[in-house]
């Protein structure tokens, strides 16, 4: 079922590329050749939700970037819209500091999302998909896979996957996270790279 | 050429063509709703799908192209199976909601089902719902309804040229919207809820109001504007409910201008259906005899020239002929019909013609708009120049304010100095009009409704001249008229006769008795107190509120009329109700007076009237049809281009919602003012 709501919060009237972003603009234009310019809205887009983390603490994107964005590349307004709207990894409401992007797809679930689920609830205590953590820190999403299916479950926290989860690893990072740290990405348990979890397997490992 | 088989049935049609497009060729029906042929291919319904030999998959034949030897199938079992497993796919989320839904009866998803579907559904999930989105005043959305055909998306991004719906998110919450929940612009905007093939855009002031097998439907014409689209009436007893376009690829193609679509409700407000009689200073209702009496009353012992008539914007040929013949009767040559003030020349045809036409905008290749804003004068005009546009990346420039077009016009400057400019060779765009073969100037009511009008004609004709746009095959000087009387009135010779009275003197009071047929569109208010006025129309508006006498004519779908379009095309308007309590038709009022002057007119039919109308005027004879376009005799109109005055050109049209006393009388025109133009709103109030 689907049905628009009420937003329960503001959009800003106004958005501009700060001068980080604008520095970026036209490397990535040069990418498409000329009069090609609409190509490069996911680009564009990605650039305004990571300006908005680096200047407000939360990765989304307001209609006011939005319209930004389709004056750049004199597209109409509402082409931005649906590319935004279709894409999950944007976000058009404000979200918390972390964004925490649970994968429940069938590998990460044999291997225990539920678990990763259930602790990121508990640590945060937020209980259901897209909402806030009180404290606005966190915000959970659950995701399609995210590829990483050999280290499942994965927990990706803004652009970090951590992997191998289970639930105390969760509740750790979690905590960690509200600290302020930033724990390393990767395996929980020490896997390097994607190798099979009791060392390295093949013909070449160095046995024979 | 491609050969190939439809069904058994071995024909050529040309490369290019899609599956579809040979299937109806071999006059196979192929169910569709996303694929409409004066849109682009979208290929998203799948309804269309067909069975191609060697192909081993059904294929959406809207989007497969035609090769040699193809052997096509619509009738398959495989072809049969695929259209009711699309149907079923497309109801799951359609609500059965068919009873109270306004598209009831013309729906192609309920025609379709029954013809193609299966007739039962496997799905008992819940359906989806999906809130309305807000379109404006003219278009209603029940969006549960929509199957996502994207008809609409379509046309306002390429006919319309003012995208702002999309399809945002994806999969099952995909919606068609604005997402910022904004009104439509466009003036074409009424076209989607025919485009629409289910009932998710509807017409908003038709909501609930009828279904489509009640109506009577009487083809037409439209006369808001100076285009003539053509269009069906469709009433129910005593009241017009709806217009919808004819196709016309000559004219409208099948699109209908919002106005025109919309603002017929102002048909039922503000009537004049009794004549009116100022008695004392104040207007008491009358008998037609005594209207007609206190006119012969003012009439009595007056000279001719001290008589005139104003033809008004809405007019017919036929009314506008018995008026000219009335007052010649009377021995009065005081007649002009440019409310507005333009400075026509009608000396000859093609000087206040749209001469290339509305169809031949698709061969120009450089268009230069002059003191015009077509998008308001002329929205269906203005949707074939951005057809051309896009179709060929033709240049168009514009003199004037700039505005937006939803094409790319490149704005020369804002008053006369740019023709003088354009001729010399200075500006930049007299190169791209050098090297067009056809190129087409477009001379707006803005240009020539100013006291150098004439010079301004001048100087376009003799940019047409220098530029190339007159030979034998091609006419490239245009006139957009605004208002659906003014050719047939200049054709008629509604204008004085050299010596006589026109507009501006007759306004300031140089005749004691002023006929007003329905005219409303200039200061009224300024016709000074000692001049008897009649005003003979169908709304109490500007003229009525000034009369001494109000006699009470019929609106444009009240009675049979000729109308004249911007490009010469004499078209015919029917009679779709009767005329509203003791309303007449208008050309049956001035025959009954002129009985009463003892000098009546010598028709007492319109078949008559039309035979003279025919003799004396050869245009009205060849209804619909228009003569070769083509210019045989290159001397222009008088004038001189040196007299053009600095001051920028305006444009005529402020608020394209209300331009003519039955739109002002339009309580949904009303509603649009308010909507798009919320400043000349507040200070109508």
């Amino acid at each position: 079922m689907s049905a628009e709501q009420e937003p329960d919060f503001v959009q800003p009237e106004h958005f501009a590329f700060d001068a980080e972003s604008e520095q970026a603009i036209p490397g990535i234009l040069a990418k498409y050749p000329p009069g090609r310019q609409a190509s490069a809205v996911l680009p564009l887009l990605d650039l305004a939700q990571r300006q908005m983390q680096r200047t407000t603490g939360s990765a989304w994107i307001p209609t006011a970037a939005m319209n930004v964005v389709a004056e750049r590349l004199a597209m109409p307004p509402v082409r931005v819209y649906e590319v935004a709207t279709f894409y999950l990894m944007f976000n058009l409401r404000p979200i918390g500091k972390f964004h925490l992007q649970l994968c429940t797809t069938t590998p990460c679930w044999l291997r225990g999302s539920d678990e990763v689920v259930a602790a990121c609830r508990k640590a945060t205590g937020i209980a259901g998909w897209h909402e806030t953590s009180a404290d606005g820190l966190f915000t959970m999403t659950e995701v399609e896979c995210l590829g990483g299916c050999v280290n499942a479950p994965i927990l990706q926290v803004n652009d970090d996957f951590y992997e191998d989860m289970d639930g105390p690893a969760t509740e750790r990072l979690i905590e960690a996270l509200r600290r302020g740290e930033t724990p390393p990405p990767g395996s929980a348990i020490g896997r390097q790279g994607s190798a099979p979890l009791g060392g390295p397997l093949t013909l070449l490992d160095g046995k024979g | 050429m491609v050969k190939l088989t439809v069904d058994g049935i071995a024909l050529e049609v040309p490369n290019g063509c899609s599956v579809l497009q040979a299937a109806e060729l071999a006059g196979k029906e192929i169910p569709r709703f996303c694929y409409h042929e004066r849109l682009s291919v979208a290929g998203n319904c799948r309804m269309c799908l067909v069975e191609v030999e060697k192909v081993p998959k059904p294929v959406a034949s809207c989007a497969w192209p035609v090769a040699e030897g193809m052997v096509i199938k619509t009738d398959s079992p495989m072809v049969r199976n695929a259209r009711r497993g699309v149907m079923e796919f497309l109801l799951i989320n359609h609500p059965l909601d068919c009873p109270i839904c306004d598209q009831g009866g013309e729906c192609d998803l309920q025609d379709q089902s029954m013809g193609y579907g299966w007739g039962d559904s496997r799905y008992r999930e819940p359906k989806r719902a999906v809130m309305e989105k807000d379109f404006g005043p003219l278009v209603k959305t029940v969006m549960t309804r929509c199957i996502h055909c994207t008809r609409c998306i379509r046309f306002l991004a390429e006919v319309g040229g003012a995208p702002e719906l999309g399809a945002t998110a994806r999969g099952e919450d995909m919606e068609i919207g604005t997402y910022v929940q904004q009104a439509l612009t466009s003036e074409l905007s009424g076209n989607i809820i025919d485009l629409c093939p289910v009932g998710a855009l509807t017409s908003k002031p038709y909501a609930f109001v009828a279904r489509s097998w009640e109506l009577t439907r009487t083809d037409s014409v439209d006369v808001l504007d100076a285009v003539g689209a053509n269009i069906r009436v469709d009433a129910r007893g005593p009241e017009v409910l709806r217009v919808l376009p004819r196709i016309n690829d000559d004219v409208n193609e099948e699109w209908l201008a919002d106005k025109s679509r919309f603002a017929i409700d102002g048909l039922k407000h503000k009537r004049l259906d009794r004549p009116w009689v100022r008695r004392d200073g104040k207007l008491v209702p009358a008998s037609w005899d005594e209207a007609f009496a206190a006119i012969a009353a003012r009439m009595k012992d007056l000279p001719g020239e001290k008589i005139g008539a104003l033809a008004g914007d809405l007019a017919c040929a036929e009314s506008m002929l018995a008026l000219k013949d009335l007052m010649s009767a009377l021995g009065s040559h005081n007649l002009d019909c440019r409310q507005n003030g333009a400075r026509l020349n009608a000396a000859r045809r093609d000087f206040y013609l749209f001469n290339t036409t509305i169809a031949g905008i698709d061969r120009a290749d450089a268009i230069l708009l002059i003191g015009t804003n077509p998008r308001r004068e002329a929205p269906i005009l203005n949707a074939r120049i951005r057809k051309r546009w896009l179709s060929g990346h033709v240049p168009v420039a514009a003199i004037g304010p700039a505005v937006d077009l939803t094409y790319a016009a490149e704005w020369l400057g804002v008053g006369p100095a740019v023709l003088t400019s354009l001729l010399s060779g200075e500006q930049s765009f007299a190169e791209k009009l050098e090297v067009a073969k056809q190129p087409m100037l477009i001379l707006g009511q803005g240009a020539l409704a100013r006291p150098d009008g004439e010079a301004v004609l001048a100087a376009a004709w003799q940019l047409a001249q220098r530029f190339g746009m007159l030979h034998a095959d091609w006419h490239g000087f245009n006139v957009l008229h605004t208002a659906a009387a003014r050719v047939g009135a200049l054709d008629l010779g509604f204008l004085p006769a050299p010596g006589a009275k026109g507009f501006w003197a007759m306004r300031a009071g140089a005749v004691d008795l002023l006929w007003l047929l329905g005219a409303d569109e200039f200061e009224v208010a300024r016709i000074p107190p000692t001049t008897f006025v009649v005003y003979q129309g169908h709304h109490g508006d500007r003229g009525a509120q000034r009369a001494d006498v109000i006699l009470p004519g019929s609106a444009y779908t009240e009675k049979n009329g000729t109308y004249v379009n911007t490009e010469g095309r004499a078209q015919r308007g029917r009679l779709a109700v009767y005329p509203p309590g003791e309303a007449r038709e208008d050309w049956k009022i001035l025959r009954a007076f002129s009985a009463v002057l003892g000098r009546p007119l010598p028709y007492d039919d319109l078949k008559t009237l039309r035979e003279k109308l025919a003799t004396t005027h050869p245009v009205f004879a060849r209804v619909g049809a228009l003569p070769a376009a083509g210019c045989t005799d290159q001397s222009g109109p008088g004038g001189d281009p040196a007299a053009m005055l600095p001051n920028p050109f305006t444009f005529p049209i402020a608020n394209y919602y209300q331009t003519d006393s039955i739109s002002r009388a339009s309580p949904t025109m009303v509603r649009c003012t308010e909507t798009y133009y919320p400043g000349l709103a507040m200070a109508a109030e």
